[in-house]
């Protein structure tokens, strides 16, 4: 192992033109990673995509026509209008109208909002617990290092939604069941959250495992840091790059889990609809053909998920330096 | 060779008992295994008498090794809600899911094969981009999506196939239930396998363009060439087969988590597997199936991870030598 030297030895001056008096924005355009965005017309999609999803989603309430939620507001006599180029529609509702008469434009936003939601915060949860365990079981070691691994192991042979299903299950029959309305938010954070660790653990131990024999490591022990301390300040944001990576691929995983789980009905409810909610609605009008109801959300969630994984194809490969 | 497959045994049987320690904590703690036995109006003394009578009064370890071992046995206790031994609902269920998944995976392998050869071969050709296109949407687009969309386009618009169940089955044997034999369960089959295939089938294109492009440029492929070999020798006789060992591999690997995504497609399709089963033992709560679900799918990861191991032992010899020398 080549030691790190300890201080910034690199004097040549900066040719490209970089000025230290430009603004923070003005560096990131002209960096590295901009120019390998701006380079793949595609991946400039893909963010522009998901950036106007994002806008939307958290935005919903001002920008939706309709507040598909306020009874006041929904009729059951507008349901299932068709969209607006249809014969038979109203033009109030742009998307048309879902069975209760809510219009679909702005369900979407809503939907989209709360997908989002959940989808984010169960990367976050995911990537805490994940984070966590894996720089206790790289900095560790010994056999706390080999019980979290062996979890870990045991868990990777199970596909992640089957574990979501199970951990939706139990938490709603631990629950008693009764309150799955009120609850259904913060289980399916829970679901998300206890499913895809894994990932983030492996990727972590394997980073601390590195970074722990590194001289500032050395360093911070021998002037009597406490391990926590060392932990969080000093080894944690040497080995957070490929959890950012992880992370953004993850989001559409997230999402399409929360879809899948709402489709099957232990999801969220219809009073709080995700798009996976909305989807399942919609379903059981495929067959009289008021296809829109269906439509609309699916496109939605293919779109979102299509344009973050494609983000996060391109952030894996930006970020990755064997690939440049 | 033998201590490879023993120690590989060794850490399955861990694997199994740790999941089964799982399974029993989920058993016996999530929910009251008397409450949803009995009526609402069995007296507490008779309530008292059935939790002896279940062994639910003994130490949690002796509870925890019967459980084990009536597991052991394909034991895992009466459902809740259809109040029958849920070895049998499982067995009764399982050709249905193992047969939609084994199709699947055929399929996955016929169709992403050669998918995978032409995006290889004509890299920068416009069917070539065409199909990276569609893996990518096979990728990324959820099975339940896929599933709604192939009902709509087959079923509801052009009346093709069936959108749900398994059509007509043909018995075989005591246990085994076949919709293979009929035109009827053929054609129900379809919907629901493509749904399946359609994500391991862009997981197998991938692989094979890539360990396909990956081979192409490696030396016995040039020499091939200067050899004066013609183009299709090359291209499947060298380079294909020699990019097929980790597709194998991974397609073996996958076969569990198809039967697990089956899941899913099966509730789209309301198609009679175990995995419906699952899920309706996931909404209402039906303990003893979601544990012994659990297990099952774990005994199912276990074994295939073993059987890959020993088949990869046996396909590659260069593992031997170094399981040798540990």
């Amino acid at each position: 192992m080549t030691a790190e030297p300890l201080i910034d030895t690199d004097i040549t001056p900066r040719t490209d033109g970089t000025d230290e008096r430009r603004g923070r924005f003005a560096r990131l355009l002209d960096s590295d990673i901009m120019a390998s965005f701006l380079a793949s017309k595609l991946t400039v999609l893909a963010g522009f995509v998901t950036f106007a999803f994002l806008i939307i989603a958290l935005f919903a309430p001002l920008i939706a026509p309709f507040n598909p939620f306020d009874p006041a507001q929904v009729f059951l006599i507008d349901a299932r209008d068709p969209p607006i180029w249809m014969a038979g529609s109203d033009p109030r509702f742009l998307l048309g109208t879902d069975d209760q008469g809510r219009d679909m434009l702005s369900a979407l936003f809503y939907g989209l909002r709360v997908s989002l939601l959940i989808g984010g915060l169960g990367v976050l949860l995911s990537a805490l617990i994940g984070v966590t365990l894996g720089l206790i079981a790289g900095y560790a070691g010994g056999r706390i290092d080999a019980l979290i691994m062996r979890i870990a192991d045991i868990q990777l042979t199970f596909p992640a939604i089957l574990i979501a299903l199970l951990v939706d299950g139990v938490v709603h029959a631990l629950l008693k069941s009764g309150g799955r309305e009120d609850t259904a938010f913060g289980v399916m954070v829970l679901s998300i959250g206890l499913s895809f660790w894994v990932q983030y653990a492996r990727t972590v131990r394997g980073s601390t495992l590195v970074e722990r024999n590194k001289d500032y490591v050395h360093a911070a022990r021998l002037i009597g840091l406490r391990s926590p301390q060392i932990l969080w300040r000093h080894v944690l944001p040497n080995v957070l790059g490929p959890v950012l990576v992880i992370a953004t691929i993850n989001l559409a995983l997230a999402v399409i889990t929360e879809a899948t789980l709402s489709f099957l009905g232990v999801g969220l409810p219809p009073t709080q609809p995700s798009l996976g909610t909305l989807i399942r609605i919609g379903n059981a009008y495929l067959f009289s053909g008021e296809w829109w109801i269906v439509a609309f959300p699916g496109i939605t969630l293919a779109v979102l998920v299509i344009a973050v994984n494609m983000l996060g194809d391109w952030l894996r490969d930006a970020l990755n330096p064997r690939l440049r | 060779m033998l201590a490879f497959i023993l120690r590989r045994l060794g850490s399955a049987a861990i694997v199994l008992i740790f999941v089964g320690v799982l399974a029993f904590i989920l058993f016996r703690y999530v929910g009251d295994p008397v409450n949803q036995m009995v009526g609402i109006d069995t007296s507490i003394a008779d309530r008292d008498r059935l939790r002896e009578s279940l062994g639910l009064n003994d130490s949690v370890i002796v509870q925890a090794l019967r459980f084990l071992g009536h597991a052991a046995m394909f034991d895992f206790g009466v459902s809740y809600q259809f109040k029958r031994p849920v070895a049998e609902l499982l067995i009764e269920r399982m050709p249905a899911t193992l047969e939609l998944s084994l199709i699947s995976a055929l399929l996955s392998l016929v169709i992403g094969i050669p998918m995978g050869v032409a995006s290889a071969l004509g890299k920068d050709r416009w069917y070539a981009k065409l199909l990276q296109a569609v893996s990518l949407a096979g990728i990324s687009l959820p099975t339940f999506l896929i599933g709604i969309l192939f009902i709509y386009l087959f079923s509801v618009t052009l009346r093709w196939f069936p959108s749900f169940g398994r059509g007509d089955t043909v018995k075989l044997g005591t246990y085994w239930t076949t919709g293979l034999l009929t035109s009827s369960g053929l054609r129900a089959l379809i919907l629901p396998a493509m749904t399946l295939a359609l994500f391991q089938m862009t997981l197998i294109m991938r692989l094979v363009r890539s360990e396909m492009l990956e081979v192409l440029r490696s030396d016995h492929i040039r020499f091939a060439r200067a050899r004066g070999l013609p183009a299709r020798s090359i291209n499947f006789r060298h380079a294909l087969k020699n990019s097929l060992v980790p597709v194998i591999t991974v397609a073996g690997l996958q076969l569990g988590s198809v039967i697990a995504f089956a899941t899913i497609t099966e509730t789209v399709f309301q198609w009679p597997g175990m995995g419906l089963l699952f899920l309706q033992s996931v909404q209402n709560v039906d303990v003893p199936i979601m544990a012994a679900y659990l297990l099952f799918v774990a005994a199912m990861f276990v074994a295939i991870n073993l059987v890959v191991d020993i088949l990869y032992l046996a396909v590659d010899p260069r593992l031997k030598t170094t399981s040798k020398a540990h």
